[in-house]
């Protein structure tokens, strides 16, 4: 095959999964907007189909998705069943960013956000399959590695341009533009279907896998890909070997280190969006050529190793990386930024008359409220607040209006309630690097994983052999990092580290898993 | 490496069951109609009890094929799964 076809094809299939990735994570990354927007607080009903639209999508129906489209790709062919997905992915994308809000159209709004979520869950599940197979069947034996390792960047790629796109948006916009009913938060949205019209164009010019056309020509393309691949069990037993051996680890060390690194950086140590955000992006500008790289060397020495050391290295540096974002991070006590006096006045006027609470930046720490402060207007009304409280909404809720002549006075034992943090630039670097390094994790575990699966299986079945465990590693057992995060933080509050046992937990016993069971041997043909 | 592989299937088959009691109990011990967390959420519960039961189950089949010594030899070509 000519480079230049080997190029569109790896082009063709990697920018349509790139936007297929974009679109599902851009209603993640929204979630809160989105809520407000169309699954108001105080509602049953919308709180249902709230949680529907986030758990079902991810865990039910991207599986899903990966046994139907998987199906339709192993019978009908892998080109038209991943346009078929991109076609729905970018019209249901699209559409979310025209469902009027609650306000406009009630129940109707949650409703249909529901439908268009499980219909972009089912089209990511029947993607990257279709994807990853149709590059690999393309691609001669010596460069599998390497040339589906493009399509491995495509997950990370897409939640790089999706931050970039809604950072882009927010940051030239008030928050209420962004936030409004038809605001800055639908662009994302809209986006998406020039992304989508100009990959269908770029798809719709390729021809057909050679594999599959031969085995069409042929008539052995299979009569039920379900039945061959779940029932029976010469196969079976290689689907449950490659999701407990290889994608069940994978999965869960994806999830940590972009999205679990992502919330714990902004929720745990309050680090200030813009800031969390861009280093983030940061280092995976800096850590995606890697997927290529570690795609390429597994061509040479075999892929199981480089993704058993990638878990090994993750269950071995989790604690002690996340535990320095918690120490740098960390405000020790009400020193930082406090007057030594505990009568000091802090003048605020400024900010005040934006009433959008108080924020007093000192030391690059921004702090929006301290669990003791009287608020004195025209020096006779007293607020005090009680612990924990914030001073949100703003004062005029408590009955102060005269914003010109609030003081502020600081108890004695007054204590920061710390919003967001402005980290200083040697931190930033630093926490850059260490999340560069969880994606090298990433980039270690997920580069050669495309070409492991797609040499487990045979062509006739391939599609639907190596869908089913790739979106159960990911969706589930990636999707639920934060769920039981949340789940142990609860159950052992003392150890704000301890969300971080389910994913060592399960890369652990993928390692054994996979080191015990896994072959490290590249099948040369998978031409059968 | 055989007798490790068919050892090591009976911990995988009775992880299995453990883990689903785990989740259950866990379910049970969470829910809660009051609280305001995902995690008292009932519903979240039933999509992910429902979701990891299978997936379960599958870790216990997984075990007993290790334990019959189905992983001692691994196909290396596709016509030994067809």
């Amino acid at each position: 095959m000519k480079p230049s076809t080997i190029r569109s094809v790896i082009m063709a299939s990697s920018v349509g999964t790139m936007i297929e990735w974009y679109d599902f994570y851009i209603f993640g990354m929204l979630a809160k907007t989105i809520s407000t927007q169309f699954f108001p607080e105080g509602n049953a009903t919308a709180a249902l189909l709230s949680t529907l639209a986030i758990f079902a999508a991810g865990f039910i129906v991207r599986p899903f998705g990966a046994l139907v489209f998987g199906r339709l790709g192993d019978l009908i062919g892998r080109k038209y069943t991943f346009l078929l997905t991109l076609v729905l992915m970018g019209g249901s994308t699209f559409l979310i960013g025209l469902v009027p809000g609650y306000k406009t159209i009630g129940i109707a709004a949650p409703l249909l956000v529901l439908l268009l979520r499980l219909i972009q869950g089912l089209a990511l599940g029947g993607e990257y399959g279709g994807a990853a197979t149709y590059v690999a069947e393309h691609s001669p034996a010596h460069k599998r590695g390497f040339y589906t390792s493009w399509i491995q960047t495509t997950a990370t790629l897409g939640l790089f341009v999706a931050l970039g796109v809604i950072m882009l948006v927010k940051l030239n916009m008030p928050d209420s533009s962004f936030n409004a009913e038809w605001g800055g938060w639908r662009y994302p949205f809209w986006i998406s279907l020039l992304l989508v019209a100009i990959s269908v164009y770029i798809r719709l010019k390729m021809s057909e896998s050679p594999l599959f056309s031969k085995l069409k020509e042929e008539g052995k393309t299979s009569v039920n890909p379900l039945k061959e691949s779940f029932r029976h069990k010469a196969n079976f037993k290689m689907v449950l070997m490659a999701l407990f051996g290889a994608v069940m680890g994978q999965g869960v060390i994806w999830y940590t280190g972009q999205f679990y690194a992502q919330s714990f950086l902004e929720n745990s140590c309050k680090i200030e969006f813009e800031q969390s955000r861009t280093l983030l992006l940061w280092a995976i500008f800096f850590a995606t050529p890697f997927f290529v790289f570690w795609g390429w060397l597994s061509d040479r020495i075999g892929r199981k190793w480089i993704m058993m050391t990638g878990m090994l290295l993750a269950i071995l540096t989790y604690r002690p990386i996340f535990n320095t974002f918690l120490t740098d991070t960390a405000i020790t006590g009400h020193t930082i930024g406090m007057p030594a006096d505990s009568n000091s006045i802090i003048k605020s006027d400024t900010l005040l008359s934006k009433k959008e609470g108080i924020k007093i930046l000192q030391h690059k720490v921004t702090i929006s409220s301290f669990n003791q402060i009287r608020f004195k207007q025209k020096r006779t009304d007293t607020l005090v607040l009680a612990e924990g409280e914030t001073l949100y909404p703003p004062l005029s809720s408590a009955g102060i209006t005269d914003y010109n002549k609030i003081q502020f006075v600081l108890k004695e034992d007054a204590k920061p309630v710390i919003s967001e943090k402005k980290i200083p630039s040697s931190t930033y670097w630093k926490f850059v690097g260490l999340v560069f390094l969880l994606i090298l994790y990433v980039t270690m575990v997920y580069g050669p994983i495309a070409a492991f699966l797609v040499e487990i299986f045979p062509t006739r079945i391939r599609y639907t052999s190596m869908s089913l465990p790739y979106h159960i590693g990911n969706g589930v057992f990636g999707g639920l990092v934060p769920f039981i995060g949340l789940l142990l933080t609860t159950t052992f509050p003392a150890d704000p580290l301890v969300g971080l046992w389910y994913p060592v937990g399960i890369a652990a016993l993928c390692l054994v898993i996979g080191s015990i069971y896994l072959t490290n041997k590249i099948d040369e043909n998978v031409d059968d | 490496m055989n007798k490790i592989k068919r050892a090591l299937g009976i911990l995988w088959f009775l992880l299995a069951p453990a883990v689903i009691y785990f989740l259950v109990d866990r379910a049970i011990v969470h829910i809660d109609p009051a609280g305001k967390k995902d995690i008292n959420n009932p519903v979240i519960w039933i999509i992910i009890i429902g979701i990891f039961t299978p997936i379960a189950v599958g870790l216990m089949i997984f075990g007993w094929f290790a334990i019959k010594g189905e992983y001692d030899h691994l196909p290396e070509s596709s016509d030994e799964l067809n």
